[in-house]
């Protein structure tokens, strides 16, 4: 799982039918202390998260282990709004 | 997938058994227009392709699904062999 | 999911029988704001297309097999690409996009 920022929206009217009710986010993979890293992915919302909040994100087939997502045709979805993150040192 | 040229082949006589019977090529991956990048990558060939064609690929666990019930351990396959004549508008005209 | 915008069309007769009929789209990934990554030249990526897509118009394209093959309806395929949705709006606050 990563780290990543929303900051932004994706419509898309004609799309495939299993991925109607999903909000598509734009979110910006992040380092653990909250630096911006480069490129960006499309990711779906399974937990209500908005623009400007922090979130984790799962990849790959386990995207698809996320509520709601069960033979959605995903690749990344967002899983938690996060809180905090805690560093050592 | 992606778009590449077949530009070699690879023999090899000491590998895993389910890869016995296959062609491994070595593949130079294009750009959309049909440049070569600096890259290249050895893929297991489905269709029969041969040296100089343009070819697409898949990568990943599905690249083994061509082979179907085997299990062949290879992440990258060529599935298709491009027609040279009806890409010509794409720039890669072979 | 990545955002791309459709370049070309692939014709190739000579291909796995999974792929039969499919219409493989040749496109080309764009940063959010709708350019292409500067200073790089990707690899060409090949979707098959699963929305009626064209060439031109900006699309959804995910890159996972499993999510790729079930969109295009072909199960056990060498599927790794597939369009998912065509582009109608991206909204990126304090970025300019182009659609």
């Amino acid at each position: 799982m990563q780290l990543a920022r929303v900051i932004g929206t994706v419509v898309a009217t004609r799309k495939d039918p299993r991925l109607e009710g999903f909000k598509l986010l734009v979110v910006r993979l992040q380092s653990p202390a909250g630096k911006d890293e480069a490129g960006y992915v499309i990711a779906v919302d399974t937990v209500g998260a908005g623009v400007g909040e922090r979130v984790l994100i799962v990849q790959g087939s386990s995207a698809r282990m996320a509520r709601d997502a069960q033979d959605k045709p995903i690749d990344a979805a967002i899983v938690g709004i996060i809180d905090t993150v805690e560093l050592q040192g | 997938m992606f778009l590449a040229r077949v530009t070699g082949t690879v023999v090899s006589t000491v590998k895993d058994d389910a890869l016995a019977t296959h062609k491994l090529l070595v593949v130079q991956l294009l750009d959309a227009a049909g440049q070569p990048l600096p890259r290249s990558l050895v893929a297991l060939d489905a269709v029969g392709a041969g040296a100089g064609e343009t070819v697409y690929c898949c990568r990943g666990k599905e690249a083994s699904f061509p082979w179907l019930p085997a299990t062949v351990p290879t992440d990258a396959a060529i599935v298709g062999i491009c027609d040279p004549e009806s890409n010509a508008s794409n720039g890669w005209s072979r | 999911m990545i955002i791309a915008r459709v370049v070309g069309e692939v014709v190739a007769t000579q291909k796995h029988p999974s792929h039969d009929e499919a219409k493989l789209l040749l496109v080309a990934p764009e940063s959010i704001a709708g350019t292409q990554p500067a200073g790089t030249s990707p690899a060409a990526l090949i979707a098959i297309d699963a929305v009626g897509a064209g060439i031109g118009e900006r699309v959804l394209v995910v890159l996972d097999g499993y999510a790729a093959m079930s969109a295009v309806g072909r199960p056990r395929s060498p599927i790794d690409a597939a369009i998912l949705g065509i582009i109608d709006e991206v909204a990126v606050p304090g970025l300019a996009t182009s659609n």
